[in-house]
């Protein structure tokens, strides 16, 4: 099934040894080529030493899920040559550096070597710069083998090192010893090749944290609070250097403020205290962080106090899999916190939706005066994506909530901060400094009446427990709606999914079709449900929950949140750490579906 | 925010500040404290510097963990937004508010368990942080809401109530402050409110950290005769190393005592402090001198009291950050989104 704009080629480097930014240029020139591509960052919890990989899905038709099977594996680390060689398929190449020459047992793989060490001693004398621009070098062969323009990829090296001028020389003479010595000993290119293309008009490469922390800053973030977690710390990072470069004052002071906090209970402790003070705040974190925070985010529903906590999910339980993917924390952030809390929860399924939801979570936060989980992960956040370019409509207003003014204050008697005027869970809030003898209120997460007061009263206190369901059944009406692909309206296949899996199981349903099975699917975008989920489980027999869990999370939150009978719900389950495939997905639906039909049959 | 202040109606038997404010509009509500808690008295204290202060309630939030202590807040300035956040995280909140508005000011009321114990680490950092408030420990060496066991501010030689003693040394939080970059540190007790009344004043204006260690007597758990928290004992060993006189901004107070005794501190906003100093060879810009000073007298079992350091640089968080002078959270959100035009450079860079 390779060939043409359809391959995998997949780096196996040691990490620390600079060789992220060569990896990043491949695949940011076949995107300028046109061609769309998926890296996968597959790395370490380590810092230098130890093997890491990039793999590159590459597809002209836009399939960007991990595909398994590498047509061409660039071994540059002898300690997992054994491995790296049985993951190529049959048929495929390997190259690597054969400064220390070495026998692969595989016959049906192609050998392509190449003395890289040796080359790059002959010419660079300083070990740091041999080391670094190995990775150039390897960058130059393959570009050969796969044909890349060599216009576009020395265009990406100028403006990969732009403003550092002295370094373009040097990557570019690596470059082309690597590209010379591939072209002068093999027939190049390879059948696994690649033609320019314009699929990636309109599109941008970027990962999801960069998204999101920019997304924050056009949601109007002026507090971010943050204790450094992978993979959620490129996040802060990236809301901090926008940040700085667009929101200046003219004589260089900030108009943010950003703390990194002595840990996350800290950090989220100072979202609340400035969202409760009227500004929009955020912190960012992941699933060891989230655990820490749950007090605080009882005491922020409990309390009705805006803010917005970006959780970039990673491999759990417990300190787990720090550098790998999940979808693990959907329940554990749905009802984080003891007593009956609930939260509002978005699951963005791409970069430009990390934007998107990221700016909107400060809206929703304050419309709904509560916490607000962007449920992005490991995979969305860290890794490049192909993805719609961003947008900002300016006419849109940033929706405040129910914050009353000195006047509006004046205008209202008998207000309470949490009396329910309008019927819709939603009350009035007032802002510290307003006015100098209304509005004033203690703020607290003890039980409490409309106007605040402590009350040892249950009956009061139930009360203001099922106004905030109230405001929950609101939440669900003003969330981003699920996102439907209806494939066939009287197909009684339903697929649900969310974040991440996108790639995966649109390609799945492709191939099913291919096979005679059509599949209607179901994105979900928001907790609590919007409608259409129920009445997408009302219209179809067999629904596939596809999550990356054990538990299958989702499928429970359906289950006793949507109402949707278990039986109904069939779960497709991967939480190996790794992006899930298409053909995983593709594989246990039509296994199922087969005897689904034997069955009625 | 530009409300102005109205004069509240004339009662010729309550007296007025400069707002036209009485003590009573200072005060909050009933105190369901156990009677003669000493939490009670630096809630008069707290209604008694504010009012003295002319301060208008509402540009003052108050901030407390769980406890107590951290209840007292409801007792005072009913005008003022208050936040009765979780146990142990007062600074943390504080911490934002203060970042979502600068111009406010902020008081933290905690408990020595809320702040020796479980809020041990915020503590710390909000003075590392230079955070501008005024932070108040009402500490009664016990954990009164949950029935009296130690907290980590009771001293190893006091046992407690039903004789079991304490078999770990105390932290005393004033020595950690002075180390941490708190820029104002003083102690004082709640049955002293001559002392306790213009420190509070000053440590509200002091502008940055200023850290109040109040001994406050827990007389349901922590007040009997083995106590080093009781009110005999605080009053029987209280070392007292200054007396403490807070001048407003344009008012100017005549000194009547002897040459040399007295030393004059300016605060950022204009008003002073006058340190009557009943130990002349202390000086309280002497971080090491004062350590030292607290431990030794410590060691004798002497509490001592008085304006303990002060920092003269009055730092904080903001100057730090290089936060803008405007309230972050008085900026328009529009203000703050940089639009469309500056997106289509940033996809740019994106290709
Ligand atoms: C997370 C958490 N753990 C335990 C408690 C129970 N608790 C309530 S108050 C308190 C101790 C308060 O002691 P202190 O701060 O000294 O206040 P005091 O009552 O002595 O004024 C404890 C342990 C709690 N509220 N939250
Ligand atoms: S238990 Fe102690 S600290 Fe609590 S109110 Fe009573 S006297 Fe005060
Ligand atoms: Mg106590």
């Amino acid at each position: 099934m390779s060939g043409i704009n359809d391959f995998v080629v997949k780096f196996a480097t040691v990490n620390g040894s600079g060789s992220a930014s060569a990896n990043l240029m491949f695949a940011k020139t076949l995107f300028r080529m046109g061609i769309p591509v998926s890296p996968k960052n597959i790395f370490p919890s380590n810092i230098q030493g130890l093997p890491t990989w990039y793999e590159v899905r590459v597809s002209g038709d836009g399939y960007l899920a991990r595909r398994d099977g590498i047509d061409l594996m660039v071994a540059m680390n002898a300690q997992t040559y054994e491995n790296d060689l049985k993951q190529v398929v049959s048929g495929g190449y390997l190259l690597y550096d054969s400064t220390l020459p070495r026998k692969f047992t595989r016959p049906d793989v192609t050998i392509i070597d190449m003395p890289i060490s040796k080359m790059c001693a002959e010419h660079w004398a300083d070990t740091r710069q041999r080391q670094l621009f190995k990775n150039m070098v390897y960058v130059g062969a393959v570009a050969a083998l796969i044909d890349i323009d060599l216009g576009v990829l020395e265009g990406v090296v100028a403006s990969q090192f732009k403003g550092k001028d002295k370094l373009i020389e040097p990557n570019l003479k690596a470059l082309h010893m690597g590209r010379d010595y591939i072209q002068a000993n093999y027939a190049c290119p390879l059948p696994i090749k690649v033609t320019p293309g314009n699929a990636t008009d309109g599109k941008i490469l970027v990962s999801g944290n960069e998204a999101a922390g920019l997304g924050a800053v056009y949601g109007g973030a002026s507090v971010c609070a943050w204790y450094p977690i992978t993979p959620s710390t490129s996040l802060a990072e990236s809301y901090e250097r926008h940040a700085k470069a667009l929101r200046m004052q003219e004589d260089g002071k900030k108009l943010f403020g950003m703390v990194q906090a002595e840990d996350e209970l800290a950090a989220i402790g100072i979202a609340i205290g400035a969202g409760w003070n009227g500004a929009r705040s955020f912190t960012a974190t992941s699933g060891p962080g989230v655990s820490l925070m749950n007090e605080f985010l009882g005491l922020a529903y409990y309390a009705e106090v805006p803010l917005v906590l970006f959780n970039v999910q990673r491999g759990g339980p417990s300190t787990g899999m720090p550098t790998r993917t999940q979808q693990s924390d959907v329940l554990s952030c749905a009802y984080a916190s003891h007593g009956d809390t609930r939260h509002v929860l978005l699951f963005p399924t791409d970069p430009t939706e990390c934007f998107t939801f990221a700016a909107q979570a400060f809206d929703l936060a304050e419309r709904l005066q509560t916490p607000v989980i962007v449920m992005s992960d490991l995979d969305i956040g860290m890794n490049d994506w192909v993805c719609d370019e961003l947008d900002w409509d300016d006419a849109h207003v940033h929706d405040r909530g129910k914050v009353l003014s000195a006047e509006e204050l004046d205008a209202m008697p008998d207000w309470g901060r949490y009396k329910d005027i309008d019927g819709d869970g939603i009350t009035y809030r007032t802002i510290p400094g307003t006015h100098p003898t209304k509005g004033a209120f203690f703020t607290r997460g003890t039980s409490h009446d409309e106007s605040a007061r402590y009350t040892e009263d249950g009956v009061v206190n139930a009360q203001v427990m099922d106004r905030l369901l109230t405001k929950f059944q609101t939440a669900a009406s003003i969330l981003p709606k699920p996102v439907s692909d209806i494939r066939d309206e009287s197909s009684r296949i339903g697929i649900i999914y969310f974040g991440a899996n996108r790639p995966a199981v649109m390609e799945a349903m492709d191939r099913l079709r291919d096979a005679g099975v059509v599949a209607n699917a179901l994105r979900i975008t928001a907790f609590p449900f919007a409608e259409e989920v129920r009445a997408f489980a009302d219209d179809h027999d067999r629904i596939y929950v596809v999550e990356q869990n054990q538990g299958g999370q989702m499928r429970q939150l359906l289950m006793v949140e949507a109402d949707i009978q278990r039986a109904k719900l069939i779960s497709i389950l991967n939480y190996d750490g790794m992006p899930m495939t298409a053909e995983f997905i593709r594989a246990r639906i039509g296994a199922a579906e087969s005897h689904a039909k034997i069955a009625a049959e | 925010m530009s409300y102005i202040q109205k004069p509240t109606a004339f009662h010729p038997a309550l007296k007025k500040n400069k707002l036209g404010l009485t003590r009573r509009d200072y005060e909050g509500a009933m105190s369901t404290l156990c009677a003669g808690c000493g939490h009670d008295s630096i809630t008069a204290a707290i209604i008694e510097a504010c009012f003295k202060l002319d301060l208008p309630a509402h540009r003052l939030a108050k901030v407390s963990g769980i406890g107590c202590s951290s209840k007292a807040p409801t007792y005072f300035l009913s005008r003022s937004h208050g936040f009765n956040s979780v146990h142990g995280r007062m600074p943390s909140i504080t911490t934002g508010a203060n970042l979502a508005n600068r111009d406010l000011i902020y008081l933290g009321v905690s408990g020595d368990g809320d702040t020796a114990s479980i809020g041990l680490s915020q503590f710390c950092h909000a003075m590392r942080r230079q955070l501008n408030m005024t932070y108040i420990v009402m500490n009664n060496g016990c954990y009164g809401l949950t029935k009296g066991q130690f907290s980590a501010t009771n001293d190893k030689t006091s046992p407690s109530k039903k004789g079991e003693s304490n078999l770990f040394e105390a932290i005393d939080l004033a020595q950690i402050a002075i180390q941490l970059g708190a820029g104002f540190v003083g102690r004082s007790f709640s049955g002293d409110k001559a002392q306790l009344v213009p420190m509070i004043e000053a440590a509200m204006s002091y502008n940055g950290f200023a850290f109040l260690d109040v001994i406050s007597p827990c007389v349901t758990f922590n007040n009997h005769p083995g106590s080093t928290k009781s009110y005999d004992y605080v009053r029987g060993h209280n070392s007292v190393l200054d007396k403490l006189d807070f001048v407003p901004a344009e008012e100017e107070i005549e000194i009547d005592y002897a040459e040399g005794t007295t030393s004059e501190v300016d605060l950022h906003g204009g008003a002073k402090i006058h340190l009557h100093k009943l130990d002349t060879g202390y000086d309280p810009t002497n971080a090491d001198q004062a350590i030292n000073t607290i431990r030794t007298r410590l060691n004798k079992g002497e509490v001592t009291t008085g304006l303990l350091y002060f920092d003269g640089r009055e730092q904080d968080l903001h100057e730090t950050l290089g936060t803008s002078e405007r309230a972050l959270n008085q900026i328009p959100i529009s203000e703050l989104c940089p639009g469309s035009k500056n997106l289509a450079p940033i996809n740019d860079r994106f290709r």
